[in-house]
């Protein structure tokens, strides 16, 4: 089996109300250090296959059309063999 | 005129759009989203709600669903498609108009009375309206803050295809004004050729008698005097 995690965060140009409300909450708990928070998400994949350049071509275009809105989102993914 | 109104699961303001039409005699039908006939529209309405729960982005399963690719071809050939709220999220999801519908700059979902101004006449939706009229109709939504690139942006106001901005009650544009951090207090687009509308507040909640605002009714009765004159 292959597991591919996606991982979809948004682009630095896009403002992160999320990772705003975040940022300011861990500075007022002390974490004076933490200068800027992004939200994202990570989506996980199980295929019943072993064929790791297949998978990638597949999770190639499931990001492209429906995981990320490339108007605001960029995607990477890892790729790895479980059992 | 011919309204069909797509319900996908998790649409929710199907029968209010259905009942809104028929007030002014038009013949408007529900349309299941697994189905390729349209039924012949004058006019296809996605409505409010959340489609498939709005799960991954808000429209962004929905735009696989048949019945989207028949009103994308349907919206190709020139015909009329209106989105409200979550539809308008479909509508940017499926492509058919620019920008993404972001979650509001205060996280909150909001759902009260809002104003907005009407900014250009020249279209469908706004036919007979004044530009710089007020209009007092219902938000209802988390993700209605409209996000498109700098160049996006200009060519749409360039082409006047904003036609419904955030204002207070006066038909000011400014910041207290605008409730979700919508770019330049956006409110509503269409497309280039001014066929396909998306706005998110919901003209259908302000158009019956006895709720707090029948100003809804305005841009209903601009679509029946446009297919009027459009014979």
């Amino acid at each position: 089996m292959i597991k591919a995690s996606v991982f979809v965060k948004l682009k630095p140009s896009v403002l992160d109300p999320q990772g705003k409300a975040i940022t300011s909450k861990l500075t007022e708990l002390g974490y004076d250090s933490v200068m800027d928070v992004r939200v994202g998400k990570v989506i996980e994949i199980q295929f019943d296959e072993s064929d790791k350049a297949s998978v990638s071509e597949q999770v190639e275009k499931m990001c492209a059309t429906m995981l990320a809105n490339p108007n605001i989102e960029d995607y990477s993914y890892n790729i790895e063999i479980v059992e | 005129m011919k309204v069909s109104v797509i319900t996908f699961p998790g649409t929710n303001c199907d029968h209010d759009t259905i009942e809104v039409f028929s007030q002014f005699g038009d013949d408007a039908t529900l349309v299941w989203h697994q189905d390729r006939d349209l039924k012949n529209p004058d006019l296809v309405v996605f409505a409010g709600g959340s489609a498939y729960g709005d799960y991954l982005r808000g429209g962004a399963l929905a735009k696989y669903s048949p019945v989207v690719a028949e009103v994308i071809e349907y919206a190709r050939k020139g015909g009329m498609v209106l989105g409200l709220c979550n539809g308008f999220q479909i509508l940017t999801e499926c492509g058919l108009l620019p920008g993404t519908l972001m979650i509001n700059i205060g996280l909150d979902f909001i759902c009260e009375h809002r104003h907005i101004r009407v900014e250009h006449p020249n279209s469908p939706w706004t036919h007979g309206i004044a530009a710089g009229t007020v209009l007092d109709i219902p938000i209802a939504h988390k993700e209605g803050n409209f996000h498109i690139d700098a160049a996006g942006l200009q060519e749409l106001e360039d082409n006047e295809r904003v036609l419904f901005r955030y204002s207070d009650e006066f038909g000011n544009v400014n910041t207290d004004a605008n409730p979700n951090g919508s770019l330049n207090n956006i409110a509503g687009i269409c497309s280039a050729n001014k066929r396909v509308l998306g706005m998110m507040p919901h003209p259908e909640r302000a158009a019956f008698p006895g709720l707090k605002s029948q100003d809804g009714t305005q841009l209903f009765k601009a679509l029946q005097s446009y297919f009027a004159a459009s014979g």
